[in-house]
Order: structure tokens, then sequence, then C-alpha cells
């Protein structure tokens, strides 16, 4: 019997791990419900100035990377 | 020929008539084929939706007015979003049209699942009361727009005898379309009488969805209906739920005809929802430019919520 002390299954990178549609995706989700949020909320005018390009940026991220590999 | 049939008589004369054109057609691929049944579509599709979206996008950079359209076009860059991102007014107006999506996607989600939850029992005439329950949903919102303005009368109005009789208050004491902190109520319980029946049936469309053998390896299983409902009936109802809330919330965020019809964005602008203002600047004030920057940031907004629910309805359904 043969054991053997390298697998074959390569172990994945950092960039491999982060790179990937779930996590980038959550990431842009989260920016555009921050954006949202700030859009609406009553508390600062400086969080509703920066809402729609805060909106703008999670949005562009997201169609961007709902094409990066699953 | 005469031993043919009467359909492969027709389609051997009309093969015979334009023998190029036969001879053409069945040379395209199936792929060329495809795209000649869908560029009419398409080209309909770019005509009414991309290039009006591109158009404003441009006039929201240039200070052009539809009712001057002969003055020369000046490019102002960014001026009209700095503006509006820096308007306490059109903040204000951000926060109404907040109130009155979260309210009424609220009070519709949870009414709309009750109801739905009780008529999926099948009691004995339960088509009858669906169909009852549905009747607001078919009227047009500028039907129901006039008819609760006149039931919100506080000298005429039902709805004011209504209050009065379960609360013992004078019905002509307040005015639920004149008063500051009622208005945005008003206009929130309209659209709840109007859209619950729909999120119910949404709603419905879920609960009819789960197997019955799954309640039954339940009871199987001695688990009490509260279990029941909280570990089969709301998982498995869930993505209907969120569609229903997609659905409500972003139609309530540009919400027009409903609220112009009962308030006007009135009294004051306590109930003056994003679409209102945007319609005064771009038909009263004929500020073309201004408001198309303004729609930009309601379009962009919608399309994230959009994003965000399209992507939390495929995670419940891979569940």
């Amino acid at each position: 019997m043969i054991l053997d002390a390298n697998p074959s299954i390569a172990r994945r990178g950092l960039a491999d791990r982060v790179l990937r549609r779930g996590p980038l995706e959550a990431v842009a989700t989260m920016i555009i419900a921050a954006g949202v949020v700030m859009l609406m909320q009553p508390f600062s005018l400086v969080l509703y100035s920066w809402s729609f390009a805060t909106t703008l940026f999670g949005t562009v991220m997201f169609t961007i990377v709902s094409k990066v590999r699953e | 020929m005469n031993e043919l049939s009467a359909s492969s008589r027709i389609t051997y004369r009309a093969v015979m008539v334009r023998p190029g054109v036969a001879r053409r057609i069945r040379g395209l691929s199936d792929r060329t084929l495809a795209w000649l049944f869908i560029t009419p579509t398409i080209v309909l599709l770019l005509a009414i939706n991309i290039f009006p979206l591109l158009w404003t996008i441009y006039l929201s950079f240039t200070n052009y007015r539809a009712n001057r359209a002969n003055v020369p076009t000046i490019w102002l860059g960014a001026d009209w979003y700095q503006s509006i991102l820096t308007d306490p007014d059109i903040w204000a107006a951000m926060q109404v049209t907040a109130h009155f999506v979260i309210w009424t996607v609220v009070i519709e989600t949870v009414i709309g699942f009750g109801l739905a939850f009780l008529i999926d029992k099948k009691f004995r005439g339960h088509g009858m009361w669906t169909t009852i329950i549905l009747l607001p949903m078919m009227l047009s919102p500028a039907v129901v727009g006039n008819f609760w303005t006149f039931l919100y009368q506080p000298q005429i109005g039902l709805f004011n005898y209504v209050v009065a009789f379960f609360t013992g208050r004078d019905a002509s004491s307040f005015q639920m379309l004149g008063d500051v902190r009622l208005s945005p109520w008003a206009i929130v319980i309209v659209d709840a009488w109007m859209w619950t029946p729909y999120v119910m049936l949404i709603c419905l469309a879920g609960l009819r969805s789960i197997p019955d053998y799954i309640y039954e390896a339940a009871e199987v299983d001695r688990a009490s209906k509260w279990r029941q409902f909280w570990s089969i009936t709301l998982p498995m109802a869930l993505p209907f739920i969120m569609l229903a809330v997609l659905f409500r919330g972003i139609e309530n965020f540009k919400m027009f005809d409903m609220v112009n019809l009962l308030t006007g964005g009135g009294p004051g602008s306590t109930t003056e929802v994003a679409s209102i203002t945007l319609k005064r600047a771009a038909f009263e004030s004929w500020r073309t430019g201004y408001s198309s920057a303004f729609a930009i940031i309601l379009f962009v907004t919608v399309f994230g919520l959009a994003n965000i629910y399209v992507k939390a309805l495929n995670k419940v359904k891979s569940r």
C-alpha cells in the first residue's frame, strides 16, 4: 500500500478564495444596501450626499462580479 | 397530383409560387432564423427602453428645458447631481418616500400572509371570500384615489364615522388628508387596502406549493402546529414572500398616481413622495435636466434594490 504524502488537490490561494462570485456579490449587496439606507435616513445630510455614489458603486460592482466564475 | 391531400396541395402550391424565397429560407441556419425572429423585439426594446434611458442620462448633465427646446444646450457636468444631493427639500422627500415604502410593505406583507394562511385552510366558501378580498386590486388607482378622498371627508366620509364609532371621538374632529400628522398614514392605509390582496395572492401560491406529505411527516414526528409553521410553512413560503416584498417595495418607491390623487403631496409637503417632487420639477418648473438627474438617482436606487432582492430570492430558493 502506497500512501501519497502530496495530495493531488492543490491548495487554494487567498485570491482564489476571495475573488469568487459569492463573497464579491455579498460585498456589492452590502454596499447597495448601505447606499439605500444613506439615501433615506433622516439623521445626516452628509450621508445623504454620498448615498448616490455608494449605491452606484455597489450596483456597478454587482453587475461586474455577477459575471465572475462561481 | 389528384392523389394528394388538400393540405399537401396547398403546401405544394405555396412552394411552387415562390420557389426562390422558399429555397432561400430553407438555406438559412437555425441561428440566422432565430436572429431574424428576435430582431424586431430587440429594435423595439432599444427604441422604447434603452434610447430614452441613454437620452435621460445625457440630459441630466445639461441645462436642457423641454419648454425651451430652441435654447442652446450647455454641458453642466455633475452640477444637477450635486444640487439634488445637497438639497434638504429632496432629502425630506426621500424620507417621506421611505416612510411610505417601509410601512406599506410591512403592513401588506403581514396582513397578506395572514389572509393567505387563512384562505389556504379551505373552509366553506373560501373561493367566494378570495374573490371578495381580491376586488380592491382590480380597481384603477385613479378610482381608488377618488373614492378614498370621499371616504376620508371629515363631514360625510365613512372612514371618520367608523373611527368615531370605535374610539368615541367626534367624527369631524380630525381630517385624515388635511392633518400633517395623519396624512402620511392616510396614504399608507389606502395603499395597504388596495395591494394587500396582491401580496396575499403571491403568498397563497407559496403556501399551496408546499407538499402535504411534509406536514404528514411532521405529524408522525409529533411536531406541534406552531413548530410546523416555523419549520415548514414559513421557510418554504419565504421565496414567495420575498418576491412580494420585491414587487411592492419597487412599486411603492416609484408610487405616483394614487398619492397625487389623494393629497397631491400635501398638506405642505408631508406626503410629497419622490415621484411627485420629480413630476413638479419636470412638468411644473420645466427643469428637464435637473429632473433627469433626479430620475437617474431614483433609477439607480431601484436597480440596486432589485439586485439585492433577486440575490436574496436565489439564496432562499437554493436552500
